[in-house]
C-alpha cells in the first residue's frame, strides 16, 4: 500500500485500543443513502508507469519551438542555485509558519524577499501572499476602494488585457466601475487618463512597460491622483525593473508585478508569483501574509507574521481579504535568483534582453510592409504591423519552428494585423537572423 | 542569523546568466533608475550557504512530524516532483494555446487538464471542474462567484451565505468579499442542527458553505437533511473540500446533494506546502452549474484532439490569466494515478484510523470536548491545564522541543484553549506514538514543574518571539 506504513498487526492494535472491530466502524456516521452512488477511480499504478505515461504526455508538447512569445510571461535563464536550493525539504515540505521558532528558515526568508521586492521597485513595504501578477492587481483595486471609499476605477487600455477580463470578472458581483481610456496606437494615453481622475476617482491602474512594450514616466499622473485624493496603482516587469525609474520615484502608492519572470518557469501558467508593495501609509490595507522583525525572549533576532489582524483566521467576515495562503515558495524562488544572479547578474539580464529586443526590432522592420507599432522607447518587448494577419503569420512559422510572437487582434479589434515580439537574454542574434529570414519569406 | 543583505560585499559577482552587458542607450536617462538598487553581490558559494543554513531553521514533514490540524501535512511522494521538472511541462508558455494552428503543440497538457477534471468529477461525485482557482481560498471565492451567476441568470434576489461556527476561517472572510451578507450559526452538539439552520434560512440566501468534517473533526450527519432544507428555498449548497482526506471513497459530495466542492490539491492530493503556497483550489460543480465555470474550458473532440473552449456567455470568465497553477496540478495527478481509487480509499481510511488512535490515547490526560468517532482530526481542549497557568500556546512550544511540530491551536474557535491534531495516513505508529507520550508528559509536567513548559522552546534557533513588539514595531524590511 503506498504511502501509508501501517502493517496489518499494527492496524488491529489500533482498533483494539478505540475499542472498534474494523476500520469501516469509523465510518458508521456516513449512512447508506450517503454513500458513494458509483466510484468508477482506475485502479493504481506503479510510479515508473506513471513516470513514463507523463512523459509520454510531455513529448506531446512542443517546447522545442523558438519562442518570441511574451506578453508579460518572460523565458529568462534560471540559475541551477534556485532549484537546488528552494527544493530543500525543511523549505519545500513546510506549512505557513504558525509556530515561529519552529519556522525561522521561512519566515527570515520572506522577510528577506520583502527587503529585496520592495528595493527592486523603490517601494516601502511588500507581502508574499499574492497568486499572480492579476490577482496582485485585483487585490490593489480592492485596497483602494476600501482606502477610498469610492467606487470608480481608471484603467488605461494599454494595460495587459488578460488582467482586465480578469478584474472584470471579479467584480461583476460588486458596485464598481470601470473608465477604460484607449490607447493611442500602442502607447498609454497619459493626458486622456489624467483627465479621466477626479473627485471619484478610487483608483488608477497603469502598466510599465505597458502591454505594447512602451516605456513611461508616471510622475504627473500619480500626482493628478494625490491631488484628487485617489490611489495610483501601477504594475511593473521585475526584471526590467532593475534598469527603469521605480514605482516608488514616480510616487506610486501600489505597485504590482507578476514575479513569474524572477526565476518560475514558464509552466504553462502556474504556479506564478503575484508582487504585491505598498507605501507604509497603505499596509494596513493590504492583504496576505506579511514578516515582521522582533527579538526573542534573550533578545535574539527572529522573524514573526505580523499584523494580522487583519486576516481572515481572527476577523473571518471582517477581514481584509480571504487570501490564506502565502505563495511562500515561489516567493523564496524570486529571492534566491536575485541573490544568485546578484545586482550585477540581474541587471545583465536586463541590459541583454533590450539590447536583443532592438536588434530583433531592427532586423524585423527592415522587412518591406513591417513597421514599428510601439512608437518611443521599449525594453524587451515591442509590437509591430504586419501586411497580413498575425494570426496567419504565426501559423506560417510556427510550421516551421519559430514562434513569432502574440498577436494584438486577439484583444484589440483594430491591430488584426498587429505581433508582440519578445526577447530574453535566452534569444540568440541568429536565431533573430533566421526569424527575420522565415518572417520575410512568409510575407511573401 | 545574518541576513543575505549583511553579508553582501559591494562588487563581489554572482552567477552570469549570459555574457555580455549591453549598454544602456536604447532606453532614454530620464526614465531610467538612479543609484544602486540594494540587492546583494555575494558569489553563488556564499548564497547556497545561506540558503542552506536557513533552511536548518526550519521544521517541515521531511524531517519533522507536523500534526497541523485542518492543513492536513501528509507526506508526498518524491517522483511526483521529477512529473513536474519535465521540461515538455516547465517550458511551455501559457498562451501557446492560444495562438492560432499552436493548440496542436500542447496536446500533452491539456490531455493533463482533461483528464484531471475527469478523476476530479468521478471522486466526488461532480458533473464538471475548473482547475482554476490557484488555492483554497481562491476556490472559495470562485465557488461563490458561480453561485451569484446562477442566481442571478435565474432572476433570484438573494443576498445572504450562511456559514456554520465550525466552517473554516476562509468561508465568511470569502463570501463576504463576492458581495454577500454572512449569516453565522452555531452548531450543536458540535455540528449544524436542522433546527438552528430553520431558524435563519429564508428566500433571502444563496447557500450555504459547509466544511464536512468539519473542523471539530466530526461528520456532519445531517447532511441529508440540510440539502432538503436548502433546496425548498433554491439556496446552493457549498462543500469546502479542503478535509476532502477524511471522505475518499466513502462519499462523494455530489451524491449527497452537493452543488459545488472546491478541493485542496495541496491537501488531500499531495503536494509540498512550500511554506504555505503555492496551492491549487479545483472547483466542481453539479450539472446545473455547469454553464457558468470560469473560461478557458478543456474540452476533448471527437479526433481526440483536445481543444480550449472560451466560448461559454454565460461564465463568471477569468479567475486566473490562464489554468490555474499547472505545475501543482501535474502533481496531483500523479499522485491520483499511483494511488488509483482502492489507494485513495485507503488514504482515507488510515487517516481516520490515526486520528482515532491518538484520540483516543490523549482522552485520558486532555479534554476531548467532543469525545466520540471522529474523522482525519480531533480537538482536545488545555483547558484543564489552564487552570494551573499553562495554556495551549505554551504546550505548543514544548512540543517543539521535542522536535515535533505543534498541533494547530486556538482554532476553532468555539472551543477553548483548542489543540487541534491530525496525524494522516502517512506517519508510523511509531510517531504517533512517540508524539502521544511525549504530549502525556507534558500534561505530567504541568503538575509538577509548569515553568519548565512555559518557558518553552529551549532547544531551537530562538526561543518565544514577541509579536506584539513586532506589531508595533513595524519593521518589515531591511534598513539600507
Amino acid at each position: 500500500m503506498p504511502y501509508v506504513p501501517h502493517t496489518d498487526d499494527e492496524v488491529r492494535d489500533m482498533l483494539a485500543t478505540i475499542g472498534v472491530d474494523s476500520i469501516e466502524d469509523l465510518f458508521a456516521e456516513i449512512s447508506s443513502d450517503m454513500r458513494p452512488a458509483s466510484f468508477d477511480m482506475p485502479e493504481g499504478l506503479s510510479e515508473m508507469d506513471v513516470l513514463t505515461k507523463l512523459e509520454a504526455m510531455a513529448a506531446r508538447n512542443a517546447t522545442d519551438r523558438v519562442s518570441f512569445l511574451g506578453a508579460g510571461f518572460y523565458d529568462h535563464y534560471i540559475p541551477a542555485a534556485v532549484d537546488a536550493l528552494t527544493m530543500r525539504g525543511e523549505f519545500y515540505t513546510a506549512y505557513t509558519p504558525y509556530q515561529p521558532e519552529a519556522s525561522q528558515g521561512t519566515l527570515q526568508a520572506i522577510f528577506e524577499y520583502q527587503t529585496a521586492i520592495t528595493r527592486l521597485l523603490g517601494m516601502e513595504c511588500a507581502n508574499a501572499s499574492v497568486y499572480d501578477g492579476g490577482t496582485a492587481l485585483y487585490e490593489a483595486l480592492m485596497m483602494a476602494v476600501r482606502k477610498t471609499k469610492r467606487r470608480k476605477i481608471v484603467v488605461s487600455e494599454a494595460l495587459n488585457p488578460i488582467y482586465r477580463v480578469m478584474l472584470a470578472s471579479y467584480t461583476s458581483n460588486l458596485d464598481i466601475e470601470f473608465v477604460t481610456v484607449p490607447h493611442k496606437d500602442g502607447q498609454t494615453d497619459i493626458e486622456g487618463l489624467k483627465a479621466a481622475i477626479d473627485g471619484e476617482t478610487a483608483a488608477l491602474l497603469v502598466q510599465n512597460p505597458n502591454f505594447f512594450g512602451s516605456i513611461n514616466d508616471f510622475t504627473e499622473l500619480f500626482n493628478a491622483c494625490r491631488e484628487n485624493k485617489a490611489v495610483s496603482v501601477i504594475s511593473s516587469y521585475p526584471v526590467l525593473q532593475t534598469l527603469l525609474k521605480t514605482p516608488g520615484d514616480m510616487g506610486a502608492d501600489i505597485a504590482v508585478a507578476e514575479g513569474q519572470s524572477l526565476g518560475l518557469p514558464l509552466s504553462f501558467g502556474g504556479p506564478y508569483l503575484g508582487i504585491m508593495t505598498c507605501t507604509k501609509k497603505m499596509v494596513r490595507q493590504m492583504p496576505g501574509r506579511i514578516v515582521g522583525r522582533t527579538e526573542d525572549s534573550e533578545g535574539r533576532t527572529g522573524y514573526v507574521l505580523t499584523l494580522q489582524a487583519r486576516e481572515q483566521h481572527i476577523r473571518r467576515q471582517k477581514a481584509t481579504s480571504n487570501i490564506c495562503s502565502n505563495q511562500s515558495l515561489c516567493a523564496l524562488r524570486a529571492l534566491v535568483h536575485m541573490c544568485a544572479l546578484g545586482e550585477m547578474g540581474l541587471k545583465r539580464a536586463a541590459r541583454v534582453s533590450v539590447e536583443r529586443a532592438h536588434v530583433c526590432a531592427e532586423r524585423l522592420t527592415a522587412i518591406d510592409g513591417v513597421e514599428m507599432l510601439t512608437k518611443g522607447p521599449f525594453g524587451n518587448e515591442f509590437a509591430v504591423t504586419l501586411p497580413i494577419n498575425a494570426y496567419e503569420a504565426i501559423a506560417r512559422l510556427t510550421e516551421r519552428g519559430y514562434v513569432p510572437g502574440f498577436p494584438l487582434g486577439r484583444y484589440y479589434k483594430d491591430l488584426e494585423n498587429g505581433l508582440l515580439v519578445a526577447c530574453t537574454e535566452k534569444t540568440s542574434e541568429e536565431q533573430i537572423g533566421i526569424f527575420a529570414e522565415m518572417l520575410k519569406g512568409a510575407l511573401k | 542569523m545574518k541576513t543575505i543583505f549583511d553579508k553582501s560585499v559591494a562588487g563581489r559577482e554572482g552567477c552570469w546568466p549570459c555574457e555580455g552587458m549591453a549598454e544602456e542607450a536604447y532606453i532614454p536617462a530620464e526614465l531610467l533608475r538612479q543609484g544602486e538598487i540594494g540587492l546583494p553581490s555575494a558569489s553563488e558559494l556564499d548564497v547556497v550557504r545561506h540558503f542552506t543554513k536557513l533552511s536548518q531553521r526550519n521544521f517541515g514533514v521531511d524531517g519533522n512530524f507536523y500534526p497541523l490540524g485542518s492543513c492536513t501535512m501528509k507526506y508526498n511522494p518524491k517522483f511526483t516532483e521529477n512529473v513536474a521538472a519535465l521540461p515538455g511541462f516547465t517550458r511551455l508558455h501559457p498562451v501557446l494555446p492560444q495562438l492560432q494552428g499552436a493548440g496542436g503543440l500542447c496536446q500533452g497538457a491539456l490531455e493533463v487538464m482533461f483528464e484531471t477534471e475527469r478523476l476530479l468529477s468521478e471522486l466526488t461525485g461532480m458533473a464538471a471542474y475548473t482547475l482554476h482557482p490557484m488555492a483554497g481560498a481562491h476556490g472559495e471565492l470562485t465557488g461563490v462567484m458561480l453561485m451569484a451567476a446562477y442566481h442571478k441568470d435565474k432572476g433570484n434576489k438573494k443576498t445572504k451565505v450562511i456559514v456554520p461556527d465550525s466552517a473554516h476561517g476562509t468561508n465568511p472572510a470569502s463570501a463576504a468579499i463576492a458581495g454577500y451578507e454572512v449569516i453565522s450559526i452555531e452548531s450543536v452538539d458540535g455540528i449544524v442542527s436542522p433546527e438552528a439552520l430553520a431558524e435563519v434560512l429564508d428566500d433571502e440566501v444563496a447557500g450555504m458553505m459547509m466544511t464536512c468534517p468539519n473542523t471539530l473533526g466530526l461528520f456532519e450527519k445531517n447532511l441529508p437533511k440540510i440539502v432538503e432544507m436548502l433546496r425548498e428555498v433554491d439556496a446552493l449548497l457549498y462543500y469546502d473540500g479542503a478535509n476532502l482526506n477524511a471522505i475518499m471513497g466513502k462519499m462523494r459530495v455530489g451524491d449527497v446533494g452537493f452543488d459545488i466542492v472546491h478541493l485542496n490539491l495541496h491537501k488531500t492530493f499531495a503536494t509540498p506546502h512550500g511554506g504555505g503556497g503555492p496551492g491549487s483550489g479545483p472547483v466542481g460543480v453539479s450539472e446545473k452549474l455547469v454553464p457558468y465555470l470560469p473560461i478557458s474550458r478543456v474540452e476533448k473532440q471527437e479526433d481526440g484532439q483536445f481543444r480550449l473552449n472560451y466560448k461559454h456567455p454565460k461564465s463568471i470568465g477569468y479567475v486566473a490569466p490562464f489554468y490555474g497553477n499547472f505545475g501543482v496540478v501535474l502533481k496531483a495527478y500523479a499522485y491520483m494515478l499511483r494511488l488509483g481509487g482502492p489507494g485513495l480509499t485507503r488514504a482515507t481510511e488510515n487517516a481516520v484510523l490515526a486520528a482515532n488512535y491518538m484520540r483516543k490515547r490523549l482522552a485520558d490526560h486532555f479534554e476531548v470536548p467532543y469525545n466520540r468517532i471522529c474523522m482525519h482530526e480531533f480537538v482536545a481542549s488545555a483547558a484543564g491545564q489552564a487552570k494551573a497557568g499553562v495554556h495551549a500556546i505554551d504546550i505548543a512550544k514544548a512540543l517543539l522541543d521535542k522536535g515535533h511540530h505543534a498541533p494547530t491551536v486556538y482554532f476553532p474557535l468555539i472551543v477553548p484553549e483548542a489543540i487541534m491534531i491530525e496525524p494522516t495516513e502517512t506517519e508510523n505508529k511509531e510517531t504517533l506514538d512517540r508524539f502521544i507520550d511525549d504530549l502525556i508528559e507534558i500534561a505530567e509536567l504541568v503538575d509538577t514543574t509548569p515553568e519548565a513548559i512555559t518557558t518553552a522552546p529551549v532547544t531551537l534557533p530562538v526561543t518565544r518571539l514577541d509579536e506584539t513588539r513586532a506589531a508595533r514595531s513595524m519593521e518589515l524590511t531591511d534598513d539600507l
